[in-house]
Order: structure tokens, then C-alpha cells, then sequence
């Protein structure tokens, strides 16, 4: 007969090794990148232009430009965002209204990134004749992590309890100042959380500043929301795909900033949470 | 005053709320706009279905069956590597490990999702691909399987955490009853606890699945990007998404070209579309 606790017993083991097939991996890939581009970090790198066809010198305008890219992609997803969270927590009904944005986010949570790319060329780039700028590219970038902040801003006010609310609405208060003083406060670091994540996506992603923003090379800082600019991921695909004898040390120190500043944005996101955890008043 | 400005206010609300809706027709159109021109010079049938993509040549070639036939088999590739792991995963995670180090791999799933898509294909062509290419005996070592150990990567994070979800959601008293006749934990798990969540599980798999088929960055970076119909995973494929992101630089606004990437665009779309949709169902109705 079949003994049952020996197959639980292989079964586990099974489950454990999936579990380590994923997480061994995931642990070298982040000591790699650390020992092999910590090295290569030093004040020159971080703030010199590239040099020699970018085979040498820093960085820093890759840097400055993914800064000026994240920053507009902000600006203009956040309010958008923030204001389809209220809607959708506190305003809309249960209806096919509700129901169908709710699977316009789902799709647009799913549109793959080098679509948005493509939406990018053909509406701002060409359409509105922003030409490849830094204000294509934010807008593209923005739309893309609209849905992302949408869904964190959402649970946030939906998680503050319903007796605030009507605490608030008994005292005279009208909707919007509820709203206003009494949610929005108590929602603050789920939606900063959102944010926080949606700046770590618009970072990272390459493929939507392709054809809207990304300069090959340019040894300069951009002046204006109309000049193309060079951003961290493109300048990593470029150095590693693109220019042949790129030295090792440039490579893993692109790719060191770029993780570094990936996962410091998810870290900072991960302590607003837990500290809030903690801290949570019901 | 203030009743105005409240107005104003709500009225911003509404529209933000109907912004997402927007945003996807727009999306739409737009590609539609650039992509339909195509058609004026290829049929829709032999668009899908040709044999040859020479986008360049004179007059060009837009049969796109090679890069529809690269993208699948590096899907089914990265879905035979990933699904086992990421529900395996997902398992112990739910059910097997103990609770801190439950947070520790929670994290570290976190960790993987967030790592940028071309950080991963670079650390992939310093080392999965000579791997490959030393391991196989190959010629080089960018090849579709490559693409799918990679991409299965991609794909495990969200496996990994919806499923993780569908198990959780399962009603306690189900898992109380099957111990109650005398189940070992792996039969509750496996009778009980697998079917309950099953919907959940089938919508993680397919929006990992989805990302899969939209990533672009990793995937260009190491499978090689040959255009023509593969005839094993063992050699260089491209996919549609790969096309795209290579091709695009060159392409003149308003050109053949143009237009042809545009529709391999369309085809994205719908089926990204297709694949949310369908999951967004499943995930429904386990509620």
C-alpha cells in the first residue's frame, strides 16, 4: 500500500526545490550585479559625461535624464490617478459604468510596454509634433503607470473605515471636504506607496522611451522638456548590445546604478507600508 | 463659492475615473490609425500568414508568420519552465513554509518583479547565454531557449504572487474539514485546496503568460533576433514585440515599414486584450 506521509514527504521536497529554483537564482543575480559593480562606482562615474564613444567616463547625464523622465511621468500620472482612486472608492456604484473601468485598468496594467512605445511615437511624437522629447516620453511613461498608482491609491482610501466617513458627513460636513480632510490623510502612505512603485516601473522600463525620448549618445544636459535625453536602461541596452568593446566595469556599474536605484525606490515603498502597519489607529 | 468649487472638483473626479477608459481607446486608434495603412499593401491573410519578413528589400516582404511562430515557441517555452516552478512555488509559500521564512520569500519574489526587464537581459547574455552555447554545442548561444529560460523568470513573479492569492482566499473551513476525515496535509493540498483554487491559478498562469508575450527589452537582447520560421529552440528566433523595439529606429514616419510595425502592434494588443480579459474573468469568479 501506498504510504501517504512518504509522498507528503516527496511532494514537499518537490515544492522546496521550485521554491529555491526561483529564489537561488534571483540571490545571484543580485550578487553579481553588486560585485561586479560596486567596483566601477566613484564619484567620476556617477557625475562625468561618457567619454571616448562611451567607452569611458560617467553617467551622470544617463542619470540626470532618467530623473527629468520619472519626474514629468509623475506629475502627470499622480493627479490622474489619484483622482480615478477617489472616484472609484468613493464616488461609483456598482454598475456597468464601475465594470468597465475597472477592465480598462486591468488592460492597461497588461498593454506590453513596447506598445505603449508605438502610442508614444504615433500621438505625441507625431500626432502633437512634440517630436523625440522629454515630454513624450514622460507623457508615455505616465500614462503607463497610471494604473499602477490607480490600484494602490484605491485600496488605501478603501481600507480607511466607513465610520470616519460618516462621522465626518453627521458633523455637516459635505462630501468633498470628507474627502478632503478626514480620507485622503488617513490614506496618505498607501498612496505614497503607489507612487513610490510607479516611479521604481517608469525608471526601469526601456522599451516605451525608445522611440519617444531616448538619445544614443548626448554629452550634454537636456535644456529644455523639448530636447531628447539619455536615460539610464537605454544607455545600458546601448553599451551592451550596441558599441562593441565596451569595458566590463562600465557595463556592471550601469546596470549596479540602475538596480540600486530600482529597488531603494521599492525599499523606501516596503518601510511607508510597514511603519504605517504599525502605526494603523483601527 | 465653495458649492462651485466642489463641483469643479467632483467633475475633475468623474473625469479622472473615465481617464483609464479613455486611455485604451485611445491607444487603440491610434494604432489602428498607423497600423490599417498596411493592409493597402498586403492582405490581411498574407500579412499574418506570409512566409518571409524582408521589411527593406524591393518591393518589401511583410509576411509576419516568423516572428508570430518565434514569439509562440519562446512563450511555450518560458509557460513549461515557469508554470511547474511558479505554482510549486506558490504552494510552499501558501501552505508549507513557515511564517518568517514565508516573508523572506515573499520578498524576495517582490525583489525579482521589480528588477528592470534589460538589467535582466544583460546579466542573461553574460551568463545564461555562453551557458547555453557551452552546454548544447552551439554555434552561439542566443538562441530561442535562451529567450525562455529568461522570460520564465519574467513570467514567475506574477505566477508566483496570484497564485499565492487564490490559495490564500480558499475558505478555512475547507482545509479544517479535510483534516477532520484524516487527510495528510499534502492531500488536503492536493484534493482540496488545488480544485478550490483552480480559477485563481489559471488566470496567474495566464497573465504570466501575458507578460511573457509583451516582454521586449530581455527577450531582443538574447534570442538572437533572426527573422525567419525557427526549426528548433536551439537557434536564433525574433519575436513580434523584439521587431518592433529593433526595427522602429530605421522605419521612415509614414512608410511601408512604418505602417507594418504599426500592425504587428495591433496584433499585440489584441491578443494582451484577449489574455487580460479572459483572466480578469477567472479571477471574478472565484469572488
Amino acid at each position: 500500500m501506498r504510504n501517504p506521509y512518504r509522498t507528503e514527504r516527496i511532494a514537499f521536497s518537490l515544492l522546496f526545490l521550485a521554491t529555491l529554483l526561483i529564489v537561488v537564482p534571483v540571490g545571484l543575480i543580485i550578487v553579481i550585479i553588486i560585485q561586479k559593480g560596486l567596483p566601477a562606482i566613484n564619484w567620476q562615474f556617477l557625475t562625468d559625461i561618457p567619454r571616448q564613444g562611451m567607452r569611458a567616463g560617467g553617467i551622470f547625464p544617463a542619470i540626470v535624464g532618467t530623473i527629468y523622465l520619472v519626474a514629468g511621468a509623475i506629475l502627470f500620472a499622480l493627479p490622474i490617478g489619484l483622482f480615478a482612486a477617489i472616484y472609484l472608492s468613493e464616488y461609483s456604484k456598482d454598475n456597468f459604468l464601475t465594470r468597465l473601468i475597472r477592465l480598462a485598468i486591468v488592460n492597461l496594467a497588461g498593454v506590453p510596454s513596447v506598445v505603449y512605445g508605438l502610442f508614444g511615437l504615433a500621438l505625441f511624437v507625431v500626432f502633437f509634433k512634440f517630436g523625440a522629447s522629454i515630454l513624450s516620453g514622460s507623457l508615455t511613461l505616465g500614462i503607463m503607470i497610471i494604473p499602477v498608482i490607480i490600484t494602490a491609491s484605491r485600496e488605501a482610501l478603501e481600507s480607511v473605515p466607513y465610520t470616519f466617513r460618516e462621522v465626518s458627513l453627521s458633523l455637516g460636513a459635505s462630501k468633498w471636504q470628507t474627502i478632503r480632510h478626514i480620507v485622503l490623510p488617513n490614506a496618505i502612505p498607501g498612496i505614497l506607496t503607489g507612487t513610490i512603485l510607479g516611479i521604481g516601473r517608469a525608471a526601469g522600463e526601456t522599451a516605451p522611451i525608445l522611440f519617444t525620448v531616448a538619445a544614443f549618445y548626448l554629452p550634454q544636459l537636456p535644456k529644455s522638456i523639448f530636447d531628447q535625453a539619455m536615460a539610464l536602461p537605454y544607455h545600458l541596452y546601448v553599451i551592451s548590445t550596441q558599441v562593441p568593446n565596451v569595458e566590463e566595469k562600465i557595463r556592471y556599474g550601469t546596470a549596479f546604478v540602475l538596480v540600486a536605484l530600482v529597488l531603494f525606490m521599492n525599499l523606501v515603498a516596503i518601510v511607508i507600508r510597514y511603519n504605517f502597519r504599525k502605526r494603523k489607529k483601527w | 463659492m465653495r458649492k462651485f468649487k466642489e463641483f469643479i472638483i467632483e467633475k475633475l473626479i468623474l473625469l479622472s475615473g473615465l481617464a483609464s477608459i479613455f486611455f485604451v481607446i485611445l491607444i487603440f486608434l491610434f494604432l489602428l490609425k498607423e497600423g490599417l495603412a498596411v493592409f493597402n499593401i498586403v492582405s490581411p491573410f498574407n500579412f499574418l500568414f506570409g512566409r518571409s519578413w524582408y521589411p527593406i528589400s524591393e518591393p518589401p516582404q511583410l509576411g509576419i508568420l516568423p516572428l508570430i511562430l518565434g514569439s509562440l515557441l519562446v512563450t511555450v517555452g518560458a509557460a513549461i519552465i515557469s508554470i511547474p516552478i511558479g505554482i510549486g512555488c506558490a504552494i510552499y509559500i501558501a501552505e508549507v513554509a513557515p511564517l518568517k521564512i514565508k516573508e523572506i520569500l515573499k520578498a524576495g519574489i517582490e525583489l525579482l518583479a521589480a528588477i528592470p526587464s534589460v538589467v535582466l537581459g544583460f546579466i542573461g547574455m553574460v551568463t545564461l547565454v555562453p551557458l547555453v552555447k557551452n552546454v548544447f554545442h552551439l554555434p552561439t548561444g542566443l538562441t530561442a531557449l535562451s529567450g525562455s529560460i529568461m522570460l520564465a523568470f519574467m513570467a514567475m513573479p506574477t505566477i508566483v504572487s496570484i497564485a499565492e492569492d487564490a490559495l490564500y482566499s480558499v475558505p478555512k473551513n475547507y482545509k479544517e474539514g479535510a483534516f477532520a476525515l484524516g487527510a495528510t496535509h499534502w492531500q488536503t493540498i492536493w484534493r482540496v485546496m488545488l480544485p478550490a483554487a483552480s480559477s485563481g491559478i489559471l488566470a496567474a498562469v495566464m497573465l504570466g503568460i501575458g507578460r511573457v508575450i509583451g516582454e521586449t527589452m530581455a527577450v531582443m537582447m538574447i534570442t538572437g533576433n533572426a527573422a525567419v520560421i525557427p526549426a528548433s529552440i536551439l537557434v536564433p528566433v525574433r519575436t513580434l514585440t523584439a521587431t518592433i523595439a529593433a526595427e522602429m529606429g530605421e522605419a521612415v514616419v509614414g512608410g511601408e515599414h512604418y505602417f507594418a510595425l504599426f500592425a504587428i502592434g495591433i496584433v499585440l494588443f489584441v491578443i494582451s486584450f484577449a489574455i487580460n480579459v479572459t483572466a480578469d474573468l477567472f479571477l471574478h469568479r472565484r469572488q
